[in-house]
């Protein structure tokens, strides 16, 4: 394996890993802050009890996503020290603000979960909302960062160095505002249906009351974020139609420039042959969705040089299932949000928690899908247009130790967080039961 | 040196200054927590976990704070470090996750006792491991044996760290952290018995900080790295070096006198902020020193390395904005949690 591959794998994990803690740490603070508010307004014990034991989930990923987040501000310069010395001076600004955040964050989690009767309950309600307000800000920080590869501003490229570097500008580029509203949401979405995921398979098997508030919450955060997702996904893909060509291309496996260009859903793409077999083709949809207009002009893959194509299979793939599941969660959202209110009973049927428990981990994978979207389909540039992603790696050879010793630390990592979580919930019950409740 | 470039060079110092004060007491109660018997592990178990958890992931926040600074504001030294220290990098980030991971997890998985011991032996090994490496890694920085223009692996990846001169500032570091925790820790229970033990731990620790401190600077001398004559260089190194002596004595008459615990406290952290504060004025302008492709030691300072003007702006008005955020809250934080124990002196006998 090459320094090169085995790098962009290693971060690639990082990344895929870190994300997941990073999407709980914004959505999850809010879960727990709508229990507690119940609690203290309703004086309910459930609630309160609820409370706890989404606090303890939220210490645990917030503490695993807080060792792999220190774990990759470092290993951005580790992997790819040249991306970091041209782009620290540009883009460094929002990781600052995001370390503000964060340490926002960190103060406020160490209130809520440690302040009970220590701060008058007010406070400690709102330290709670602090959390999840610092995670979505250090989450928006980063997407700047990120957003800013993709479509790099704030600066002039002068004989391989940058000049005329306006921080403000290259932290609020084009693409920041619609890259970070889209990750944020899906978050929220990702979360949402995960914990319903849970708390449905804990309801079926327990029947304790605290299972049902907690799906309920839950369902409706996920359910509400998954209808509010394809807009702002569509606000995104377009904006990608004007940044960046070649991933649009790739994201849809178009290899011809066309105008009417249509819309493929599935199908697996060939790069040798420029075709694509097994699609449904929508004619004209392409075009529509790209710039609102059927008869408008869509750059294909023909239109760019080859070298700086993106890995067309990958990407299409991860496309078609980023899409796919988002849908299918808008659905399911659609279906449950009108079952909550006019028909209690379907919600309450089996079948539909069966459903639920199904659609457990696809917020994630949609989301984790979508980062290889971004990522791989920016490829082979690590800024888009100015650096490649070759031209970035460290000198160092033997990168693909690191991804054994990485490969090896996160999989003991997941294990042990899977397992954690289910003696949680083994302890809850353990407890609800001493309760007498 | 603009005005600009010296408020964020006080803000780097300040965010490494506080994670060795806050962050680091944390690793020396890990330490502290190996070193002491098996008798007494379970009180002193309980005394650290009741201790940091609340605090703990703010205190290594600073960290982060400080790597942020370095990236944006100095990113050609960022590079400088990622690349040629990146094995011992590797080792505090491996260190870095097993520790926090397997705190969080020992304070959270209640359920039973058998798995506590695993997250515990985790803990405080991957403690020892960190504050080592941290102390390598700092000690590279300064040694001047980083070697860009090498070409081959050992000399530009293992030899600017892989040294006596290291080894010793890590077990320095160790010692340090250690001092800290014990220090801190007086405070942190109402056992008299677990008190006198923290009080000659701390103790025992000072006295080892200072064999080591002396190693480290003779050590020093014999790898090319003139410590001693730096630091007598600057009149506000000598100054620091006076002041940590002289809050040395009162320290050990609070120590022997079993004295206020907030000005245990506060001097322990004083004595290690001056000698920290004597090392970053000793060590100013330079930011790194390295070894040229003639083999002469060359330094790289700060200025040199610093980003544009526009970028430089930008970082300060952020680290003033957030500073104004964070320390209020992190006050408040500490005012929570440190306030109850400060006072406990008085209501020694009500706990016998």
């Amino acid at each position: 394996m090459t320094d090169i591959i085995a790098a962009r794998l290693q971060m690639a994990l990082s990344l895929g890993f870190h994300i997941i803690f990073a999407s709980i740490g914004i959505a999850m603070p809010f879960l727990m802050a709508s229990a507690h508010f119940l609690a203290l307004k309703k004086r309910d014990a459930t609630y309160l009890t609820l409370t706890k034991a989404w606090s303890k989930g939220v210490a645990i990923f917030f503490a695993v996503g807080a060792v792999s987040g220190t774990l990759l501000s470092f290993e951005l310069g580790l992997l790819w020290p040249k991306f970091m010395e041209h782009a620290g001076p540009i883009i460094g600004m929002p990781f600052s603000w995001e370390g503000a955040a964060f340490f926002l964050e960190a103060i406020a989690l160490g209130i809520f979960l440690y302040g009970w009767n220590r701060v008058s309950p007010r406070i400690h309600w709102g330290s709670g909302v602090v959390v999840g307000l610092s995670g979505v800000a250090s989450g928006a920080f980063v997407i700047c960062a990120n957003a800013w590869m993709n479509s790099p501003a704030g600066f002039d490229w002068n004989n391989g160095q940058p000049i005329n570097i306006d921080p403000w500008a290259a932290m609020f580029n084009e693409a920041s505002g619609i890259q970070g509203l889209h990750m944020i949401v899906a978050a929220f979405e990702a979360v949402g249906f995960a914990v319903a995921g849970l708390h449905a398979l804990l309801w079926l098997r327990h029947r304790h009351d605290i299972h049902l508030k907690a799906l309920r919450l839950a369902f409706v955060m996920g359910a509400i974020a998954a209808l509010v997702q394809p807009l702002v996904g569509d606000f995104a893909a377009k904006s990608v139609a004007r940044r960046q060509p070649a991933k649009l291309a790739a994201m849809e496996a178009l290899f011809e420039t066309q105008r009417r260009a249509p819309l493929l859903i599935g199908g697996i793409p060939n790069e040798e042959t420029a075709t694509v077999s097994f699609a449904i083709e929508i004619p004209a949809m392409l075009s529509f969705l790209s710039y609102g207009d059927f008869n408008a002009e869509v750059k294909g893959l023909n239109d760019i040089p080859h070298d700086e194509w993106p890995p067309v299979t990958i990407v299409h793939i991860a496309f078609q299932i980023m899409v796919g599941l988002g849908t299918v969660l808008a659905a399911l959202g659609a279906f449950g949000l009108f079952a909550m209110k006019w028909r209690p009973k379907w919600f309450m049927d089996p079948r539909f928690m069966k459903t639920l428990i199904l659609a457990t981990p696809l917020g994630f994978i949609a989301l984790e899908t979508g980062w290889v979207v971004t990522e791989v389909g920016r490829q082979p540039w690590i800024i888009y247009g100015i650096m490649r992603t070759s031209e970035a790696l460290t000198p160092r050879p033997g990168i693909v130790y690191n991804l054994l010793l990485y490969m090896v630390m996160y999989l003991v990592l997941t294990f042990v967080v899977g397992l954690l979580l289910w003696r949680q919930t083994r302890l809850l019950h353990r407890n609800l039961r001493l309760g007498g409740s | 040196m603009t005005f600009t470039l010296s408020i964020i060079l006080l803000f780097l110092a300040a965010a490494l200054l506080l994670y060795v004060l806050l962050g680091g007491a944390d690793f020396g109660g890990g330490i502290l927590e190996l070193v002491l018997g098996q008798k007494r592990r379970h009180d002193l178990r309980q005394v650290i976990d009741t201790a940091m958890a609340p605090v703990w992931e703010a205190n290594h926040v600073w960290l982060i704070l400080a790597v942020v600074i370095v990236f944006m504001g100095f990113p050609p030294l960022y590079t400088i470090i990622t690349v040629h220290l990146h094995l011992p990098l590797l080792a505090v980030l491996l260190g870095i996750v097993v520790r926090g991971s397997a705190f969080t997890f020992r304070h959270y998985d209640t359920l039973d006792q058998r798995f506590s011991a695993v997250y515990s032996r985790l803990f405080t090994y991957s403690s020892l491991w960190t504050s080592f490496f941290l102390g390598v890694t700092a000690g590279a920085l300064v040694l001047g044996r980083i070697a860009p223009e090498a070409n081959d692996f050992v000399t530009l990846y293992i030899n600017p760290w892989c040294n006596l001169f290291c080894v010793a500032m890590g077990l320095f570091t160790c010692s340090l952290f250690t001092f800290l925790a014990a220090a801190y820790l007086v405070g942190e229970t109402n056992e008299e018995e677990l008190r006198l033990l923290f009080r000659q731990k701390a103790m025992a620790a000072n006295a080892v900080v200072i064999l080591l401190g002396v190693v480290v600077f003779t050590v020093a001398e014999f790898s090319g790295y003139p410590l001693i004559s730096s630091f007598f260089r600057s009149p506000i190194s000598i100054a620091c070096i006076i002041g940590a002596t002289i809050l040395w004595f009162p320290f050990w008459y609070c120590m022997l006198h079993n004295k206020s615990i907030l000005l245990t406290r506060l001097l322990g952290a004083s004595i290690v902020g001056a000698v920290m504060a004597g090392w970053f004025a000793a060590q100013y302008p330079e930011a790194v020193r390295i070894t040229a492709q003639t083999g002469a030691g060359r330094s790289i300072q700060f200025i040199d390395v610093a980003a544009p003007t526009e970028t430089l702006r930008a970082l300060m008005l952020a680290l003033l904005f957030g500073s104004a955020v964070i320390f209020p809250a992190l006050g408040y934080l500490f005012s929570i949690f440190k306030k109850a124990k400060t006072s406990l002196p008085d209501n020694l006998g009500v706990h016998d």
